[in-house]
């Protein structure tokens, strides 16, 4: 049997760090929001003609009366183009008749002009009124996912005593999980500019979810032990559980983290940050069941903190009678 | 037990769709025939075929008047119905929150969607002049010439029979019944059978009927002549949203050309069977015995889950596959639990039959706490994508949620039916096979090894 629950602090501050790097890049940075979030019009064109420099293109988009539009590489002689919201969407009024040529044409006919022939990949563009309802949303969604299942595991372990104890360590390590997701993307937000999207956020709520299911299979294990003995040392029915879900914990996460890794390699690259959130999360999400949501729960049960607090206090009034 | 076998081979294989295993689709789905598969089988999205996505926002002017949610629902109509007529199949219009409209339209760009949505559709009536040239019809109400268009009708037209034929019987409003009165009266001083006593109807410019009028219209009358009753419904469906009855603010579109779409199903099919081969390869290679039947039991899992998909049908999109890659990572998962316990059980010195069924028994619990775990985010996940018709991150849980609940489902009768059945094979009896050999039971705290050394 391994013992994981007296060396709790040292995952706990392991995880810690990881934590408080994601919680400054966050701070430092912020996470980039794509269009969904901000209102504007996206576009990934490939140059077919001859090949087109970065450079090149933005000096073209400035020409068109886009200087605040931001150009990414993706790839084959193909850029992705971010601008504020283009005219594409004239009001579809009853009476309204064709619709007029929107931006998006205009822009790819001055590119032509410029490059030659071209093909647009795709365009997307968003309203303010609409970006700012989706990050609401977005928010809520969290939320409430994290309150659902928080109550569904406190109703799961209910014949526990304290069950809800179980359920807020499931969350605090699911936030911890989210936390370093969203801190490795405002890092990849800032040096490769990557853009947190709709996608992102099913991403992170996947990894929530994953995050949980790993954890509730060690506390399905805690939960059996304690039922079944209510008089073995807590620490030692964690250790025990921790043992014996180990195998299962690596081997499940390889199993996840294969079929991701073998996506990130062929897959499209459409979908390259979603898996890229996938496979860290999951990752996180593997060590946080064992090396947070457990080792707090152990902490929890044995007042850690509250113990550490009368350290301190008790450290202080010694200083204080020093002093005296 | 060997009743419940057999029942759950029973239950388990008519499932496993047979019919698409050797013929249609799996052949065609290994990536080689993408065009033949999407066709056959897969409903795909936007982003895997091309085409355009439109979010449609009601813009009410400042002193609308009517009832925004049902100008909204008939809009929706108004837009299926041009959609389809430009004869594109399989498009998706839904109502999303906050007075909005979603359409997919697969297959076309978002420009070409866009004059299809906001095409003029005018509902206009028509006669013939002199020279028999079709002109507007048109009456002078308040010195003013105006044409009777849609606009004049109340939208409560119902379909009738009538004789042998069938008719759309309307209401005009007060404008509409003193243009109607002058109208059919001039096309009365014509004789029957003259085209000028025809009075048109035409939609978008095109002809939708074509009758003669047989007495003064005011308030009510009837568009005669239609074939079918169908035909009939359909006109009074027309008429009664024959122009959009409330302009629309597009605030979100995206369009993906079709190669692009085209591009990420080939290499999403093929990071998927390489992902399962790596799986497999891992399974067997840690679990021997247990782990071929749980490379079976996935092959079964798959094509189960991808029949669900095929009949409900599911539309599959990039963000639905990646969601059916993790629910097989999960469907895994569930074996693992399974096989974990059943060694633990083996090393304590079960037979294999009763190590099977309390290896199920313990690992239940956990599956389905975790499994219920993931269905709640599926449900917020579906709610959130319902609130902006937002089709990625619908697709999103409700594959995960089909890939959860039937990976419950293959965990725990796939698998075990598959244990049970080399229960009475020589296999069973190697402990080399189960990788069940080298350890006695794994130390656990005494107090429970006693316990269930008395179970």
């Amino acid at each position: 049997m391994l013992d994981f629950a007296g060396k709790r602090w040292w995952y706990l501050g392991f995880s810690g760090v990881f934590f408080v790097a994601a919680l400054a890049a966050l701070a430092i940075w912020g996470l980039k929001p794509g269009i969904e979030f901000t209102s504007g019009s996206t576009f990934t064109v490939q140059f077919l003609e001859r090949p087109v420099s970065q450079a090149e293109l933005r000096q073209a988009m400035r020409e068109l009366g886009h200087p605040e539009a931001r150009v990414q590489a993706s790839g084959d002689n193909t850029y992705i183009v971010r601008t504020s919201e283009l005219e594409n969407a004239p009001s579809l009024t009853a009476g309204a008749g064709p619709v007029p040529p929107g931006e998006i044409d205009d822009i790819e006919r001055g590119l032509q002009e410029r490059f030659g022939a071209l093909q647009r990949k795709d365009f997307a563009t968003v309203s303010g009124a609409v970006s700012a309802e989706i990050a609401r949303y977005a928010t809520l969604a969290v939320i409430a996912a994290a309150a659902a299942i928080l109550v569904y595991i406190w109703l799961a372990f209910r014949q526990l005593p304290k069950p809800w104890r179980y359920g807020a360590c499931a969350v605090i390590a699911l936030v911890h999980d989210a936390v370093i997701v969203m801190g490795l993307f405002a890092i990849l937000g800032e040096f490769r500019g990557v853009e947190v999207d709709t996608a992102f956020i099913t991403a992170i709520l996947t990894v929530i979810g994953f995050s949980v299911h790993d954890t509730i299979v060690v506390f399905d294990r805690i939960r059996e032990m304690v039922t079944h003995d209510p008089y073995v040392p807590f620490e030692e029915a964690v250790n025990a559980s921790l043992t014996e879900t180990l195998a299962r914990s690596i081997n499940t996460s390889l199993v996840v983290v294969l079929t991701i890794v073998a996506m990130l390699l062929i897959g499209g690259e459409t979908i390259r940050n979603f898996l890229l959130v996938l496979l860290v999360g999951i990752v996180a999400g593997t060590y946080s069941s064992i090396g947070v949501a457990s080792q707090v729960l152990v902490a929890w049960e044995n007042r850690d903190l509250a113990r550490f607090w009368r350290k301190i206090r008790g450290q202080q009034e010694l200083a204080a009678a020093e002093a005296a | 037990m060997v009743a419940l076998t057999t029942f759950s081979i029973i239950v388990v294989w008519p499932s496993t769709p047979s019919r698409y295993l050797p013929g249609d689709f799996w052949p065609a789905g290994r990536g080689i025939k993408i065009g033949n598969w999407e066709r056959e089988t897969m409903r795909l999205g936007l982003d895997l075929r091309g085409g355009a996505y439109l979010v449609l926002e009601a813009d009410p002017p400042p002193d609308y008047q009517g009832d925004i949610d049902q100008a909204l629902e008939s809009a929706k109509q108004v837009v299926e119905r041009r959609v389809n007529a430009f004869g594109v199949s399989e498009a998706e219009i839904t109502r999303a929150s906050g007075n909005r409209l979603s359409v997919q339209v697969p297959g076309i760009s978002l420009t070409e969607a866009q004059d299809l949505i906001g095409k003029t559709a005018a509902l206009e009536f028509m006669v013939y002049d002199d020279q028999y040239n079709l002109v507007p019809a048109t009456g002078v109400v308040n010195g003013q010439t105006l044409q009777m268009t849609g606009a004049y009708l109340k939208n409560n037209t119902y379909p009738s029979r009538l004789g042998t034929t069938f008719a759309v019987n309307f209401e005009t409003t007060g404008v509409g019944a003193q243009l109607m009165e002058q109208i059919t009266t001039r096309a009365l001083q014509y004789p029957p059978g003259d085209p000028r006593r025809l009075l048109v109807v035409m939609l978008d410019g095109q002809v939708l009927s074509e009758a003669e009028v047989q007495a003064v219209i005011r308030d009510a009358g009837q568009i005669t002549g239609q074939p079918t009753f169908s035909a009939a419904s359909t006109l009074s469906k027309q008429l009664n949203s024959g122009a959009l009855p409330i302009p629309l603010r597009t605030v979100q579109a995206s369009e993906v050309s079709a190669t692009l779409g085209e591009d990420s199903v080939l290499a999403s099919v093929k990071a998927g069977l390489v992902g399962m081969a790596a799986v497999m390869i891992f399974m067997v290679l840690y679990y021997r015995l247990p782990g071929v039947l749980a490379s079976a039991a996935l092959v079964v899992y798959t094509s189960v889950v991808l029949m669900i998909f095929k009949l409900v049908p599911v539309t599959l999109t990039l963000s639905g596959i990646a969601a059916f890659v993790l629910s097989v990572g999960m469907a895994v998962d569930a074996n693992v639990l399974i096989f974990e316990r059943l060694k633990e059980e083996l090393r304590r010195g079960r037979t294999l039959n009763a190590a099977i069924d309390i290896g199920f028994r313990r690992a239940w619990l956990s599956i389905r706490d975790s499994n219920v775990s993931t269905l709640i985010t599926c449900v917020i996940l579906y709610w959130f994508g319902d609130q902006f018709g937002a089709a990625l991150v619908k697709g999103f849980a409700l594959t995960l949620a089909i890939g959860v609940l039937v990976s419950m489902f293959s965990a725990i009768t796939v698998t075990r039916t598959f244990l049970k059945m080399i229960l009475g094979t020589p296999m069973a009896k190697s402990a080399f096979l189960f990788n069940a050999s080298e350890r006695p039971a794994q130390e656990r705290p005494r107090r429970r090894m006693a316990e269930a050394a008395g179970e």
